[in-house]
């Protein structure tokens, strides 16, 4: 079994595309973890569906967590200075009304077309939807976080979603633990591998056939 | 002549709520910005066939995610495992914990509970929307997903939207930090949440406070909530939840 990179720096890739001076939302599981990897010498305003924006990582300490300052993921933050509050819907104003530059999720299925399904499956009948629709169809920038296939290892990453979508034709890259993958009009480019995958390997975990870059590199830990 | 807004109890605030009512329960999901002494006032009094106007159906609570050192706090689940609810309108209806199922997805399965999916800024616009006098509003979100099935369509500036309408009830149960005799009402750090949008659209608003002061020694710049959405405040007596 070939080594697939960690959850941990699946965020720090996604975090490379964050922009000094972007407002961010991170989604739960492995985009929460993208706040630890804000790269050096950039400054990023997180944003929170339930209400804040401008926010920190999380405390290192209990004795600093604050119950009135949590996120959306249920984890308390740290405040920084400018930090602001807010009720729902001025929140969702932020983010309906194109004030979220980067929203960072994690999906379920993915299509070709860059549809994405994250919010329940078949089986259990019933699911979730919370902020994550609104985010996935109104932010500037979709961006994927997320393992390459599932737990079973079946295939995450389709030419159609065969779970419920969230949003069609939403996303705009996708990091996972083998590969970055562009969606673009053509289809999906693969524009890094994984330090020891090859191309083939990667084609091989996603049903689309993928359109090679012609730069494409190893992603840089 | 002004009218008694400070009740004495989170029972005596909630002794009128009908079987039948439809009631806005505030907060996002957390310990912090839940009604949870309203919430406990209500299932004792055991009024029924409740319709909820939620982010949640009672999802996180039990499991104590959203509160510090994960201690479980009280949510819509006190009402809904009671049999009290009839309907849920939210956007977050499901077990945070798909191992742990909640009441609601127990009776949702058994036909005994009914759901309409909200995305949660659409929940949220529906309500500032209802609370401001306004039928509905267009929105992009939803559109060629589930969420559109029924819904009238429309192209606007080169983008297709889906019509969504108000929301209205007869109550609002909500949390805030502080309120004054007047009603006025201010938050701590992320309460405001659904908990600021609630009082606006309903018959009746409710909230639970930390600290109940006389009028004039809030800030009047820092009032989120004006005193007038808001018709009775009680302060969290000391044996209730903090």
């Amino acid at each position: 079994m070939k080594e697939r990179l960690s959850r941990e720096v699946i965020a720090l890739r996604a975090a490379r595309e964050f922009f000094d001076g972007a407002v961010v939302n991170l989604g739960g599981g492995i985009p929460t973890l993208a706040a630890n990897f804000v790269p050096e010498g950039r400054t990023v305003i997180f944003h929170t569906e339930n209400g804040a924006l401008g926010f920190g990582p999380i405390p290192g300490t209990e004795s600093e967590a604050q119950p009135h300052l949590m996120g959306a993921n249920g984890l308390p933050f740290v405040p920084l200075p400018g930090i602001c509050f807010f009720h729902h819907a001025d929140s969702f104003a932020m983010i309906r009304g194109g004030h979220i530059d980067i929203t960072v999720l994690g999906a379920l299925q993915i299509s070709e077309k860059g549809d994405l399904a994250n919010w329940t499956f078949p089986e259990r009948g019933l699911g979730n939807i919370g902020g994550g629709m609104d985010l996935a169809f109104c932010c500037k920038r979709v961006i994927i976080a997320m393992e390459h296939v599932t737990p079973k290892g079946e295939l995450k990453i389709l030419t159609e979603c065969s779970y419920p979508i969230t949003a069609p034709r939403c996303v705009s890259l996708i990091v996972t633990d083998v590969a970055v993958i562009e969606v673009a009009e053509e289809g999906l480019v693969l524009k890094e591998v994984a330090p020891g995958w090859t191309v083939k390997e990667v084609q091989a975990l996603t049903e689309p056939k993928l359109i090679v870059a012609a730069d494409i590199k190893e992603i840089e830990l | 002549m002004t009218m008694k807004k400070i009740f004495e109890s989170p029972a005596e605030a909630m002794a009128d709520i009908p079987d039948g009512a439809t009631v806005m329960i505030g907060g996002f999901g957390h310990a912090i910005d839940r009604p949870q002494n309203l919430l406990k006032a209500l299932a004792k009094r055991n009024a029924r066939n409740l319709t909820l106007i939620s982010n949640s159906a009672g999802v996180a609570g039990r499991l104590g995610i959203g509160s510090l050192g994960g201690k479980p706090f009280i949510d819509e689940e006190i009402l809904i495992e009671n049999g009290q609810v009839r309907k849920v309108i939210c956007s977050v209806p499901a077990s945070l914990v798909m191992s742990k199922p909640n009441a609601f997805e127990r009776l949702y399965r058994e036909g005994k509970i009914e759901l309409e999916y909200v995305p949660q800024g659409t929940l949220a616009e529906r309500i500032r929307a209802g609370g401001a006098g306004l039928g509905g509003f267009f929105t992009p979100t939803g559109v060629g997903t589930l969420i559109e099935k029924g819904k009238e369509k429309r192209t606007i500036e080169g983008k297709e939207m889906i019509l969504e309408f108000a929301l209205r009830a007869d109550y609002a149960l909500i949390r805030a930090y502080k309120a004054d005799t007047m009603g006025n009402l201010i938050y701590k750090g992320v309460m405001r949440s659904f908990n600021a949008i609630m009082p606006q659209a309903v018959r009746i608003a409710i909230a639970e406070v930390e600290e109940i002061v006389n009028a004039g020694e809030l800030d009047p710049e820092n009032i989120v909530t004006p005193g007038i959405f808001v018709d009775r405040v009680v302060c969290i007596p000391k044996e209730g939840v903090q």
